[in-house]
Order: C-alpha cells, then structure tokens, then sequence
C-alpha cells in the first residue's frame, strides 16, 4: 500500500481558461468551446489528436456526451467526472494517469460550469431523494463554524481574527484586479469588505467567493514527448487526493480549526514531489479560498505556517504577491468565483502562466522556484474531499 | 378503578400579545396572550411533546393503544397517530388511530379510552387561528395534551380515578368549517350559548349524580368550548362558587380547541392534592362532562413539565411574524431552492433515526453514531452496533452558526454542533432560540419537529431548543 505518484511522467503542454463571469451570453457548451479551443491552440493540436477526454462538471451535465456534442468528438473514449467542487482537478488527475500508465499518448482534461442558469444565487445541489434528515444549511455557514473555533482555540479577539479574514479577502481581490481573466477585476478597501453585510455567522459578503460561470482545459502528454508540443511544459509533480469519511460531523474529537483531508492529501504531495519546506520552495499556490477562514486554516494544513500563528503571517503579509509565498496570485475563487467544474482547471492555468512568466506583468512573479502547487477542496468542515497538485518547469 | 395514570400538557413558547392586533389593524385582538405554534410546529409535533411529557412520568407504562385527536390534521387520509406512534417508539404491535376533525374529537377518545380496557395514550393537540382581527384569532390558542388512561395494573397507579362522567348531544350549527376552508365561521353567538348553557349544566349534573356527589364537593372544576361566552355563562351556573372555579387558561394560552379540556385537566391534575374532585366540562355539539377523583398516588406522580411552567415561559412574538407563520401574510423568501419531497422509501427505512432520534453505538470502540452506521468511524467494525437513543438526552453547543441564506420557511437557520450527555455528536438546527443569544457552551434539548412540507409531504425531524423550564425538586 503506498502512494507513489507520476513525477516527472506527464507534462502539461497546453492551457486554455476562459474569463470567469456572469456570462448571460454563453452557455455551457460555448464556455467548453471556447475553453477547448484556446487549448487546442496553445498545445498546437486538434481535437482529433487527442486521444481521450475526461470532462468535469459537478451539475451542469451528464455523461461524457455533455463534451463530445458541442466539440463533435468522434468515437473517442470521453468521461465525465464529479468530486464536488475538486471536480475540475480530478478531470486533471484521470487524464494525467491514464496518460502515465500508457495507455494515450495525449489527453485532455477540460472542467466547466454553467452557474448562472439557475436563476438563483450561490451553488445549488441537485436534491438526491432522501429521508429529509439530513442539514440544509449553505456552504456560508458551515465555514463560517471555522472563524469563532479558531479564534477560541488560539485565544485570539474575534474582532481582531475578522481584520485578519478581511485582509485575505482585500490581498486576494488586489491580487484580482491584475487580472483580467478574474470575475472581479476591481480592488475592494477593507472598509468596504469589513461593512459588507453578514450572510451566515459573522462572515460577510465579501468573506465569500463569488459565483460566475467559465471553464478550463489542460492538454498532458507523456514527458518525453513534450517538447514536441511547446519549449515550456509544465511537469506533474504530484498528484494527490484525500477523501474524508464525513467523520468530522459526528466526531466529538473533531474542532472545526483544521481540514484532516487537506493536511493529508498536502503531505502525500510533498513526498511526492520531494517537498520538505513548501513556504520556500514553492513560487506561489492557489488555494481554494471559497471563503476567507478557508484560506487561513489551509495555510496550515498545507505547512505554510505553524499551527496557530497563520492568522499573524497573514497580518504580516506573507502570502501577499510581493511575500515570501504568494497566495492565490491570480485572485482566487474570490475574485474569479466558483464555477466547480472548472475551478482546479483554473488554479492550474495560473501556475502554467506564472512559471511560463505569462501572467500579465503587474502580478507576475520573480522566484527563483520552479514549482507551484494547486489546491483544490470540497464539502465542508467534517466532511471533506481536498486535492494538491505541484507542477514544476523542469525534470528531476 | 380506571382513571388517569398521567398527564401532560404541551404550551408552545410563543405568545400573542392581543393588544398587537388592534394596533396594528385597528380592531380585532383583546387583552392577555394567546400561545402560538412555531413555524415548525403542527398538531402532530406539538402531540408528541405532549406524549413525551406525559410518558415520561411514567417511565414503565406502555400504552396499549394510542390515539390522537385534532381538528387541524397535518394529513387528511394517512394517520397523524402513526407519526406520534413512530416518535414515541411505540412498539409496531401497538394500534394507533386518529380521532379526526370535530372539536369534540377528544372528549370523546378520553370518554372511549376511560368506557375501555387496556392502557391507552389519548393525545390531542389544536392549532386555532382564523382571519385577522376576529375573534377566533385573538381567543384561539395552540397546545396539545396527552392523558395515559389505565387501571392501575400497568406499572403505575392510576392518580387521578374517574368518578362520573356523563355526555349529552344535540344537533345545531353553532360553528363549522367545511373541508378545505382556512377558517372556521359561526352563527349568532346568541344562538349558541342558549344552547350549550344548559347542554352544560346537565352533562355535569349527570357526571356528579353518577358519582354520588353534588356541586359543593367538587374542589375545582373547568369549563372549556371555543363558545367562549357559553363557557362563561355556564361557569356561573355550575353552583360551584367563584373559589372552585379553574383557570380555563383563556387569557394566557387561548382556547386550544379540541386540545383544551385535556389541556386544563393536566394543569388541574398537577395543582391537585390527593382527594380533590375535579371536573372538566366541555361544549361542542352538546356537552362532556368528567369527574375524578385525585388519589393518593398523586404524591408520588411527579409532572415533568407543569402546565402552570410553561405558560409562565413563554416568549413574545411580533404580530407581523404571527401572521406570517399562518399564512396570513406572505414575505419575501429567501432566494433558494425550496426543498424537494421526502422520499417515503427512505424515510421507512430511517424510522428510527428520523422519527425517535436513534443512533448507534459501537460495542468495541463505544464511538457513538447519529445517524446510525454499520462500519464504526473507529476501529472500523461492521455491523457490531447496538441502538443508542438520545431524543430525551441533553446536550452543550460545541460551536453555532446563523445562515441567513439557507432555505427556511422562517428565516434565519440558527444551527449549532451538539455535543450530547454520554456520548455523540450532531450538527443540527436549534429552534424556539433568540439567534443572537446562542453561546458555546449553551445546554439544550431536543424537540421533535416540522422542517418542511413538500408536495404535501411533511418533513419531520428533531430539532434542538434551549433547555426549557422544568419542575422543581
């Protein structure tokens, strides 16, 4: 029994994303088009030299077919996948094994979500016939659990915990106003995010991510080949996933301060990878921030900060753009929202920018690293499922 | 000797202020309070309060047969009874039946259940309401009561023995409600109070002659009826004298319809001293009238609730909210998908859990599981689980939350992490809770309730409530 990983097996030769948005004007398979054929060209391949397909959408469709009809994929072998909102990630993760094992020569993993059909605000789950037992609360409010345990745990002032939430939210929309990809591209003041009104416990709107439509696509071939494809690949350095075994709701034990599947899946990566001091040794990670006392406790759980003193390197500007490791560089889910389906795409295409030294130039970064790690979770405190990837520029 | 083995009454926690309805609609209201169902509170939940207050008097009586009674079913058709059945954890050999529609409804399963044999739990809960402004509206009340009828030979003494009884009928139309209609209308109240009086006065005459006594050696005796000047004016002509007369609980809960004579029996059976007689006479279509005398197991019967606690517990309720939990009045919902239909498959299959709050404990490991599992979360043993019980278990919030954009017929969710008393943990919803008073460390209960209704499903489930008054020593 053991976790082995692909390093170094499969690279990434082509990305594409697309804006992230209300997108009134597109639908899922104009979003999927649009993803696929940017990463078409960056690969410089065609459908048609693609030999198999693996497509995530947590609700926006079934079936692989939801794929193959609006790129009119022919007779190829296309998967849809779902892992809640890691779904765009474990898309990554087939495509890449599959390419790993031999089996093709080149896959694509491709994630969207068409959000802003439903006519109402946030994600909304499909209702699965069941005995009406179960909790109905948001996303919100679940998270929001996290804030008051942590600052009881730690013995911090709950208002001073809320300046520190509120400074994840301004670092991460700055972050987003470089970028014009992000669903919001403006800057938000700390007066604004600290005013805005509460929607679940004491987190506010701007504690939250934003909800937008968009999709996003990988090309991995083998990595031998890659140069085949483009002078820049992206190589696979780990591979991780942790799935929880919702323990965390009924477990006396569990404190609401940490993610168990986070930190887990964070400590498969780094041995994949080789990774002893990830604050020093990554050049930046995308983190799911989905709300801002997500982002805090991840600090942890991915060893970017001890236990308990993540809330001072936040205060102290660590993972700003400019800090010893930039968090979320191109916005986050906070300023690009949460289409599921795509999102761990996304992350990946801000690493495939930045170690590629594209991001635009206001918020690309200088590091002497070559690696980048993508993290991606879903579910909620308690009951979880959490993904880390770690890409670099070079072999060994 | 048959009588009362025990009783409890069920007050829900919120109250009308009357006067707010003239306030706000210019007419209409009175003075005193009335009590007021929560949003997630029916016939049905508030009867199993009741049953469970009742029950847990006396803690190794079974009944034999369970019967409730209302004129506000949360079903027509299917069985309100089984529902109370399942939250109870009645055994499934135990019959259980509705007593439907009239305000007579109850009188009448309590005159059946004290004629019968066996021990049986007569549950009766109302909930009156009628137009805005009318009379119905500012004197109805909400409330449920059981009475646990036996002999005594059922592992608890009968504390109170029917002594008389009579019943009278007549045909007229005083009050009725044609099914499917919101509200219920009434005739010239006139009309109907030349009749109940002496309807009234001849049912407790007859109930008093079979006991052998007469007017003056009864110790308190109550009038109930939605006739509320009948009800007075019989009170009058009872000859029991002003000292004997019983607070009919009119001003502070309403008249919880066919809820209410069980209802002031509970509270008169929990004020009484061995040897009281005490009465109950009811109007609807004719008169029923009770008589009992208190024994002297009363000492050693203890309510766990009183009638008298809860009535003095209760929390004001804006008008406004009132009327919005009725349907009278229609606000914004939140923007969120409402709910799909409990499946009825999966229900069945979760009776335990959903209906009794039963999780399960493993033997090897003792980790507790709400809901129940067959693979342990330690240690990871299948199927070596034994029930574990913990709807009657206290428990302390472990941290809360407040989600004021989750679905809610009655926004917002105020939602907690519960850490039960022996073992277990549940996130679950807290009701009947001020959402900016919850703490840590708060102590609660549980409290089985309506989370919502879809396409004429009801969801029923448990919640959690900050641990009400009980009573002393």
């Amino acid at each position: 029994m053991a976790s082995h990983g692909i390093k170094d097996k499969v690279a990434i030769v082509g990305m594409g994303c697309t804006r992230f948005a209300e997108h009134w004007d597109k639908g899922l398979d104009d979003l999927i088009v649009d993803a696929a054929t940017e990463t078409f060209a960056s690969a410089g391949v065609t459908k048609d030299d693609v030999d198999a397909y693996w497509f995530g959408t947590a609700q926006s469709g079934m079936s692989g077919i939801t794929l193959a009809r609006p790129l009119q994929l022919q007779g190829k072998p296309v998967t849809r996948v779902e892992n809640y909102c890691t779904t765009g990630s474990e898309a990554l993760r087939a495509a890449a094994y599959a390419v790993a094992s031999g089996a093709y020569d080149v896959a694509m993993a491709v994630g969207a979500e068409k959000v802003k059909d439903s006519g109402y605000q946030g994600l909304n789950a499909f209702p699965i016939p069941n005995d009406g037992t179960a909790r109905t609360l948001t996303a919100a409010a679940m998270f929001s659990m996290v804030a008051p345990a942590y600052a009881a745990k730690y013995g911090i002032d709950e208002d001073e915990l809320a300046q520190v939430l509120a400074r994840i939210s301004w670092k991460n929309h700055q972050n987003g106003s470089k970028n014009p990809r992000a669903q919001f591209t403006k800057p938000v003041s700390m007066e604004t995010i600290c005013a805005s009104p509460r929607v679940a416990g004491k987190l506010g709107v701007f504690d939250c991510a934003g909800v937008a439509d968009g999709a996003a696509a990988a090309i991995v071939v083998r990595a031998e080949d890659a140069h085949r494809y483009t002078d820049r690949p992206l190589y696979i350095k780990a591979l991780s996933f942790a799935a929880g075994s919702g323990s965390g709701l009924i477990d006396p034990g569990y404190d609401y301060t940490h993610f168990p599947e986070c930190a887990t899946a964070a400590a498969d990566a780094y041995a994949q990878a080789g990774v002893t001091d990830p604050l020093h040794e990554l050049a930046m990670a995308e983190v799911h921030d989905c709300f801002t006392p997500t982002e805090l406790v991840l600090m942890e759980d991915l060893g970017f900060a001890e236990r308990g003193t993540a809330y001072k390197e936040v205060a102290a500007g660590t993972f700003d753009l400019d800090g010893t490791l930039p968090v979320n560089p191109d916005g986050g889910l906070k300023s690009f929202g949460h289409p599921v389906g795509a999102s761990g795409l996304r992350m990946l295409f801000e690493a495939w920018l930045q170690l590629r030294g594209e991001a635009t130039p206001e918020r690309q970064i200088s590091s002497t690293s070559r690696l980048a790690l993508t993290h991606n979770l879903g579910g909620y405190p308690g009951e979880m499922v959490s993904f880390v990837s770690i890409v670099g520029t070079e072999l060994g | 000797m048959r009588g009362i083995v025990s009783i409890a009454g069920y007050v829900p926690r919120h109250r009308l202020e009357r006067a707010e309805v003239a306030a706000f609609l210019g007419s209409g209201g009175g003075s005193g309070t009335r009590a007021v169902a929560a949003h997630d509170e029916d016939t049905t939940t508030m009867g199993v309060e009741s049953a469970r207050l009742a029950l847990r008097s006396v803690p190794g009586v079974r009944p034999s047969t369970l019967w409730f009674a209302t004129a506000t079913p949360a079903y027509l058709d299917k069985t309100n009874a089984a529902t109370v059945h399942a939250a109870l954890g009645l055994p499934a050999t135990t019959g259980a039946y509705d007593f439907g529609g009239a305000l007579r409804s109850a009188t009448g399963a309590l005159a059946a259940a004290l004629d019968g044999g066996g021990t049986v739990a007569v549950v009766a809960a109302d909930v009156r309401d009628g137009l805005p402004s009318s009379a119905d509206e500012a004197g109805g009340g909400d409330g449920a009561a059981t009475v646990v009828v036996g002999d005594g030979s059922d592992g608890a003494p009968v504390v109170a023995a029917l002594i008389g009884r009579a019943s009278v009928t007549d045909e007229f139309v005083d009050r009725w409600r044609t099914p499917g209609d919101r509200r219920s209308r009434t005739w010239e109240e006139r009309f109907g109070e030349t009749r109940y009086v002496p309807l009234g006065a001849e049912a407790f005459t007859t109930a008093l002659g079979s006991a052998g006594l007469e007017a003056g050696d009864v110790t308190r005796v109550a009038v109930t009826g939605m006739h509320a000047r009948a009800a007075r004016a019989l009170g009058r002509r009872l000859g029991v004298g002003e000292a004997a007369m019983a607070d009919d609980l009119a001003r502070t809960v309403g008249q919880a319809g066919t809820a209410h004579p069980l209802l002031v029996l509970a509270a008169q059976v929990e004020e009484a001293q061995p040897g009281d007689v005490i009465a109950v006479v009811h109007l609807a279509d004719g008169a029923d009238a009770f008589v009992f005398r208190v024994t002297d197991a009363r000492t050693g019967w203890r309510p766990d609730r009183p009638v008298a606690d809860q009535v003095a517990a209760g929390a004001p309720l804006p008008y406004g909210r009132f009327l919005a939990w009725r349907g009278m009045l229609t606000p914004e919902p939140p923007r969120r998908p409402e709910p799909a239909r409990v499946s009825a498959s999966a229900a069945w299959r979760s009776e335990a859990w959903k209906f009794r709050f039963v999780g399960s404990e493993d033997r090897a490991s003792g980790a507790i599981h709400l809901p129940p599992a067959r693979v342990s979360m330690e240690g990871g043993a299948v199927d070596d689980m034994v029930p574990v019980e913990r709807s009657d278990t206290l428990a302390t919030v472990a941290t809360y939350t407040v989600d004021r954009l989750a679905y809610s017929p009655s926004p917002p969710i105020v939602f907690a992490v519960l850490d039960f008393d022996g073992g277990g943990r549940f996130p679950v919803e807290l009701t009947d809770v001020d959402a900016d008073a919850v703490r840590i460390g708060d102590r609660v209960e549980m409290t089985f309730r309506r989370l919502f209704t879809a396409d004429g499903i009801h969801d029923y489930f448990w919640k959690a409530t900050p641990v009400r008054a009980r009573a002393a020593g």
